[in-house]
């Protein structure tokens, strides 16, 4: 991962705030937060959005806040655009994290652009496993979804698109 | 300077912004619950990039107004959009020819803006080009799908790109801010995108068995404010909750 800064100590608190539209990530699997660094008695933190129109990330913020809060820490939240999220900063814990909440992960970019395009069968059902899958929708239920169906066992599930 | 800068990213802006409204308009009217949620899904991703945009124009004003006045609260003829991004959702084909004859354009766009001086512009870039992509496949995707459809599905299709043709030509002029801008390195020279525009979306209606239209008669007029008649509706409903209720935020 590029350009992370997270002071230790901060890891436990931010492990505790989740997307609150997919609530099994925190956003440190998600990688959304970028730096965090005490400065005296003020806590600098730096989230980048994941969508760009993602309603998520106003919550997030005060979520950040408020659990750094609680820890006793004051923060200031920056949100910066530069370098721009990237799916392949979703940790591997956060990867099983959305596998099990019933949302395939991102395969990475090339494959993805197959899978949305040329109809390849790559992306594992969440209920069977089954890759006898097809696309019902680029779009889905969160800017960042896409919509699926298994072939086999008919479950109808969300794929998380490469950004 | 400054106002010129200012005005520069309410040309990319406003664009993003009247797009992102009329996509809007389709939510919960959307010909099928899929193509509902994906045109509502643009629509979201345009608004958050237009609002990375107004923070930043209402940053280089500052002059007080913020994000939602600059947004909300100027006057029909001070919104600089192309005239193609307000037309109607006639008809879904209507809807989507007019996406794709943008998106192509924005996309082709984002990838010089990428390249500017101004480090905000190109971050914004940046990130909208990974949303635009999605939103280009999708476009295309129901271009070809409607055109090399029934022959019902093409006849509409065909008279979509018909019809919305005239305003293709718009996006490819300059403005006199537009060569200042792009004379400083901030700025795209959109002349330079012209050719590879009109290659790109000729290669895909052939692939959709529809023809390129052979017009060379073109409206302009949106980038000096002076809009098709459609614009002025589209704002009332836009501007209502923050005229009626002054001072809503996002």
């Amino acid at each position: 991962m590029t350009e992370q800064n997270i002071d230790k100590e901060l890891i436990p608190i931010l492990e505790q705030v989740s997307d609150p539209e997919i609530p099994v990530l925190s956003i440190m699997e998600m990688g959304v937060v970028r730096t965090a660094v005490i400065e005296n008695t003020l806590v600098k933190v730096q989230i980048t959005p994941t969508y760009s129109g993602c309603p998520a990330m106003d919550v997030i913020g005060e979520d950040i806040q408020k659990a750094l809060l609680d820890a006793g820490y004051q923060s200031e939240i920056e949100l910066i655009l530069s370098p721009a999220w990237t799916t392949d900063w979703i940790t591997p814990k956060g990867r099983k994290a959305l596998e099990e909440y019933g949302i395939a992960a991102p395969l990475d970019a090339e494959a993805d652009k197959s899978v949305l395009l040329e109809g390849q069968k790559l992306v594992k059902c969440t209920n069977c496993n089954s890759t006898n899958t097809r696309l019902v929708s680029q779009f889905g239920s969160t800017a960042c979804k896409a919509q699926f169906q298994c072939n086999d066992c008919q479950e109808p599930f969300d794929y998380f698109k490469c950004l | 300077m400054k106002e010129n800068l200012y005005k520069y990213i309410l040309g990319i802006a406003d664009n993003s912004l009247i797009l992102g409204q009329r996509l809007g308009e389709l939510c919960g009217h959307g010909p099928s619950l899929e193509t509902d949620i994906a045109c509502t899904n643009i629509s979201l991703d345009l608004f958050g990039q237009v609002r990375s945009y107004y923070q930043y124009a209402a940053k280089i004003i500052g002059d007080g107004r913020s994000e939602d006045d600059i947004a909300m609260l100027r006057k029909e003829r001070e919104y600089v959009n192309v005239l193609l991004v307000e037309q109607p959702n006639r008809d879904f084909a209507y809807t989507m020819a007019r996406q794709f004859l943008f998106d192509v354009y924005h996309l082709l766009f984002l990838n010089e803006l990428q390249k500017s001086k101004d480090v905000t512009l190109s971050a914004i870039a940046a990130k909208s080009i990974k949303e635009v992509s999605y939103h280009q496949r999708f476009s295309s995707d129901w271009v070809k799908r409607l055109g090399d459809g029934t022959e019902e599905s093409h006849q509409k299709m065909q008279s979509a790109i018909d019809g919305l043709w005239t305003y293709t030509d718009e996006l490819f002029h300059q403005t006199d801010i537009d060569k200042i801008i792009v004379s400083e390195a901030i700025g795209v020279d959109v002349t330079q995108l012209k050719e590879t525009y009109y290659n790109l979306v000729s290669e895909l209606l052939q692939e959709a068995s529809l023809s390129t239209p052979e017009s060379k008669w073109f409206q302009k007029g949106g980038k000096q404010g002076i809009h098709t008649e459609h614009l002025g509706y589209l704002l009332s409903d836009l501007q209502y909750m923050q005229r009626t209720y002054p001072n809503m935020e996002w």
